[in-house]
């Protein structure tokens, strides 16, 4: 068919120098690369661990950092290094999982209410508004208490807690799109509304998703971490940040290490991500709607 | 104005209704029967039969919610089946307490934020603007439980100076309260100065490219009465927003900082409720600080209205 030819002007516009924009933010360019490098480490937490991070010494618990254990070692001897890098692949499939599924709803959702508008746009808007009626953290604890603790269910309360960002963000541009030329143009064609609000409006509001989808990750690691932290995500043994730092602190007198590195990684993975949202935005010419920057601030 | 205050009331009873449901449905969607989740799994079946009449579970489930939402807006939030108190004792303990808490970080993110927002907006090329943007971006990312556990380790057990977990009621003794308050305070407060501090920088920068502010300055005044007196009260405005949704976002929202230095607030409750899956406690708390967070966003939206009279909605 030949809509084809309708699509993109802007995405056509804004793609040559993207990069290269993307480039001269410093602060961008710094959070891909710890972005990568935590990445690199969660995944080959196995190799780059050199301990198996259940492996419980009980002759050295305790222990400072050194170069057999490069971040020391926990209360039943176990090497915190090999833990933290195998608590980070909890943290980015977190990211990356809640990203995916409240995008995979959310903008769907929005593409929906902004396009047929009416009882539809207004119900999923009301939908939302009890969503965000409700603080983040507390709507992903009441999911929890339904649920049941968990990884899986943390990420999944991470995700309906991070709908309404993703789903408002696609109603505004859609709002602002469905009235331009091309989309007018492919309608005239004979662009049925599936065709209009996926293939049509939805590359064109490509931009700040990006940078939401970003801003979206970082938010949901600190919330995850937030609930591992308050034992709400993954339950010991199984390392994660969160739930590090939460033992750790019980032990702060005699292993100060234990409640600082993971800590470390986390607030690294943070700023990276949020340097990075910060970057794209400027190259972009994006604003995301909601959450500027992600924090949990509770 | 009037019209204003009625449309946005109006707006609250879909969000206040589907919080309801939604707490409602809490113990429903619990696997399981309600009843045994409530009584435990050591009770006899007639036991149960009886809890099950009294609870109305033999009833339509409209029925059941009409009944549970009369009883609640009468104030009767049920009892906890771990303690058999009231859940509405229980809130009425811990509301002053989270309170204490949420007005101390509130100071303390004021106390941060003005001076770095109002100088790095008067000086925005300055060494000084570098350093508060430096500030905002780190307290913004750093979690607020590890800000916590380094400022215990910091302030607690290396310095001794403060202590770090417990509460003392601000209206007992507020020398003592004040130095259990500190660190919490900062902890919660930390990433709302940071917030507050660009909310602070970008409006006093915008406010101070206007017109009257120019001709402030050409009628001859000091820098210090053009910022002070012209621009600082119109860039007001917004942080007065953003203190409001902080505020209201703390109410049930601290649950993180309590956690970490036992403070007996709300958060603390629900927490412990969640673990302990007494959810007469979850329910309550968590409609209780639905309605607080609504209220008082509804009210900040009026304060912003009332407080710019430019904006009157139609």
């Amino acid at each position: 068919m030949t809509v084809e030819r309708a699509r993109a002007p802007l995405s056509r516009s804004s793609s040559p120098g993207t990069g290269a924009r993307l480039r001269r933010q410093p602060g961008s360019l710094v959070g891909l690369i710890v972005l990568i490098t935590l990445t690199a480490l969660a995944l080959a937490a196995p190799i780059v661990g050199r301990y198996d991070p259940l492996l419980q010494e009980r002759q050295s618990r305790f222990q400072p950092p050194s170069l057999r254990h490069f971040f020391g070692t926990d209360e039943f001897g176990r090497d915190i290094w090999s833990r933290v890098v195998h608590g980070g692949r909890v943290s980015l499939f977190t990211g990356g999982a809640v990203v995916l599924v409240a995008g995979v709803v959310g903008i769907p959702l929005g593409l929906l209410g902004g396009y047929a508008g009416g009882w539809l746009d207004a119900s999923i808007m009301r939908f939302l508004d009890f969503l965000l009626a409700v603080p983040a953290i507390l709507l992903a604890m009441a999911i929890i208490a339904v649920l049941g603790p968990g990884a899986v269910h943390a990420v999944l309360a991470v995700a309906v807690v991070s709908i309404p960002a993703f789903a408002r963000l696609t109603r505004a541009s859609t709002l602002a799109l469905k009235e331009r030329e091309f989309v007018l143009a492919a309608r005239a064609i004979g662009g049925g509304p599936a065709y209009l609000m996926f293939r049509t409006i939805l590359p064109n509001a490509a931009s700040p998703l990006l940078v939401q989808a970003t801003v979206a990750a970082a938010y949901a690691i600190l919330l995850e971490a937030a609930l591992s932290f308050l034992g709400l995500s993954t339950r010991p043994p199984e390392p994660s940040w969160g739930s590090m730092l939460n033992t750790g602190r019980s032990f702060l007198y005699q292993a100060p290490w234990y409640g600082l590195f993971p800590g470390v990684m986390l607030t690294a993975a943070v700023l990276a991500l949020n340097g990075l949202a910060d970057g794209l935005q400027r190259a972009l010419g994006a604003s995301p709607l909601g959450r500027a920057t992600a924090s949990t601030g509770t | 104005m009037a019209q204003y205050v009625f449309v946005r009331l109006l707006q609250l009873v879909p969000v206040l209704f589907m919080a309801s449901v939604a707490v409602w449905l809490l113990i429903y969607l619990i696997p399981g029967d309600p009843a045994l989740a409530l009584l435990g799994p050591d009770v006899t079946p007639e036991q149960l039969q009886l809890a099950r009449a009294r609870m109305g579970l033999d009833q339509p489930l409209p029925v059941q919610y009409a009944l549970w939402l009369g009883r609640v807006t009468r104030g009767d939030l049920g009892v906890s089946y771990l303690n058999g108190l009231p859940v509405r004792t229980m809130l009425a303990q811990r509301v002053p307490v989270t309170l204490q808490l949420t007005a101390a970080s509130l100071i303390v993110a004021l106390l941060i934020a003005a001076p770095l927002g109002i100088l790095s907006a008067v000086r925005p090329r300055s060494w000084w603007s570098r350093v508060a943007s430096g500030y905002n971006a780190l307290a913004m990312a750093v979690p607020t439980f590890w800000l916590g556990i380094l400022l215990v380790l910091l302030f607690g057990l290396y310095l001794r100076w403060l202590p770090t977990s417990g509460y003392v009621p601000v209206w007992e003794d507020p020398a003592r309260a004040l130095r259990f308050l500190v660190l919490p305070a900062i902890t919660l407060g930390a990433y709302v100065s940071a917030i507050l501090a660009r909310f602070t920088r970008a409006a006093l920068l915008e406010s101070l490219a206007q017109d009257y502010v120019r001709t402030a300055r050409a009628k001859g005044l000091r820098e210090r009465a053009v910022v002070g007196s012209h621009a600082l009260q119109n860039a007001l405005i917004p942080v007065v927003t953003v203190l409001g949704l902080q505020f209201g976002a703390f109410m049930g929202g601290a649950v993180i900082t309590e956690a970490i230095f036992d403070y007996p607030g709300l958060g603390r409750m629900l927490l412990q409720a969640i673990l302990t899956r007494d959810y007469t406690v979850v329910q309550g708390t968590i409609l209780f600080v639905v309605c607080a967070f609504v209220v008082i966003n509804l009210l900040t939206d009026l304060a912003y209205a009332f407080l710019d009279p430019r904006i009157r909605y139609s």
